[in-house]
């Protein structure tokens, strides 16, 4: 099976690609990328809620994400400002990690009809190196191995009680 | 519904990873791949599938025969560890189709 989410970053490059066809009109995909309700949604999961603190979807406009885990305490807080907000079709904006040695990224979405009820996401990031881009991609493979280790001492310290 | 396609599951099996291995040196068959291995033929091709739909393998038809092929991009990017930040915007980004299906239904 082909996998729906593709990401294309080439070696050395401080640069990546993410594409992804979806099975909605090109109005849905654009409008969970703008209603604050449904950014939290999709991007909550099991470990992590998100909440949007603030969304200005507008030219010059700016936003910040926060991030809390099940016990409620911020993971992180994440922010960063609107260059583009094309309806429907693009979006510019930069991120920023706050408290993080990632530097601040740039990202161009661009939200492409493919058919009445099909559309594809292309998302282009540029970060500040090549170096800071190769970090942000460990990112979750690091993240994985500290739930694994967090799981791991969740059990040992129920079980010694 | 196969739902066997994580990468590095599919690569935490040995005989999988003994496969990609003999596949490296040169494209093969299904029948000289399984030739090498005791286990039985339909263990070895349900290997291939899980390898394929991953894309570790690639198959390319070759006059009458399929041959397997290394996807050598493929298991660059497992190296680069790339593949759990691919899977977290996957993750994210079916959400965001499941939410949108539901909520364009209720409209």
């Amino acid at each position: 099976m082909e996998q729906k989410t593709k990401i294309n970053a080439e070696e050395g490059k401080q640069e990546l690609v993410i594409t992804r066809e979806f099975d909605l009109p090109v109005e849905l995909l654009f409008k969970a990328h703008a209603d604050p309700d449904i950014i939290e949604q999709w991007m909550s999961n099991p470990y992590a809620t998100a909440k949007v603190l603030k969304f200005e979807g507008k030219k010059h406009g700016s936003y910040q994400l926060e991030s809390t885990d099940a016990q409620g305490k911020v993971v992180f807080r994440s922010n960063g400002v609107i260059h583009e907000f094309s309806l429907n079709k693009r979006i510019t904006r930069t991120f920023e990690l706050e408290n993080a040695p990632f530097g601040v990224q740039l990202e161009v979405y661009e939200f492409e009809p493919l058919t009445n009820g099909t559309s594809k996401l292309n998302m282009h990031v540029i970060y500040e190196s090549v170096a800071q881009r190769d970090q942000v991609l460990k990112l979750p493979f690091a993240q994985g191995i500290n739930l694994a280790h967090n799981r791991i001492q969740e059990i040992l310290n129920t079980s010694k009680k | 519904m196969n739902l066997r396609r994580d990468v590095f599951q599919a690569l935490a099996d040995p005989t999988r990873r003994a496969i990609l291995l003999l596949v490296a040196s040169q494209s093969m068959t299904a029948g000289a791949i399984a030739s090498n291995f005791d286990t039985a033929r339909p263990t070895v091709s349900k290997h291939l599938q899980i390898l394929t739909e991953c894309e570790l393998l690639e198959q390319k038809q070759n006059g009458r025969e399929i041959h397997y092929h290394i996807n050598a991009k493929k298991m660059k990017e497992v190296a680069d560890f790339i593949e759990p930040f691919r899977k977290m915007w996957d993750d994210r980004f079916n959400k965001l189709e499941t939410i949108m299906k539901e909520y364009k239904s209720k409209k």
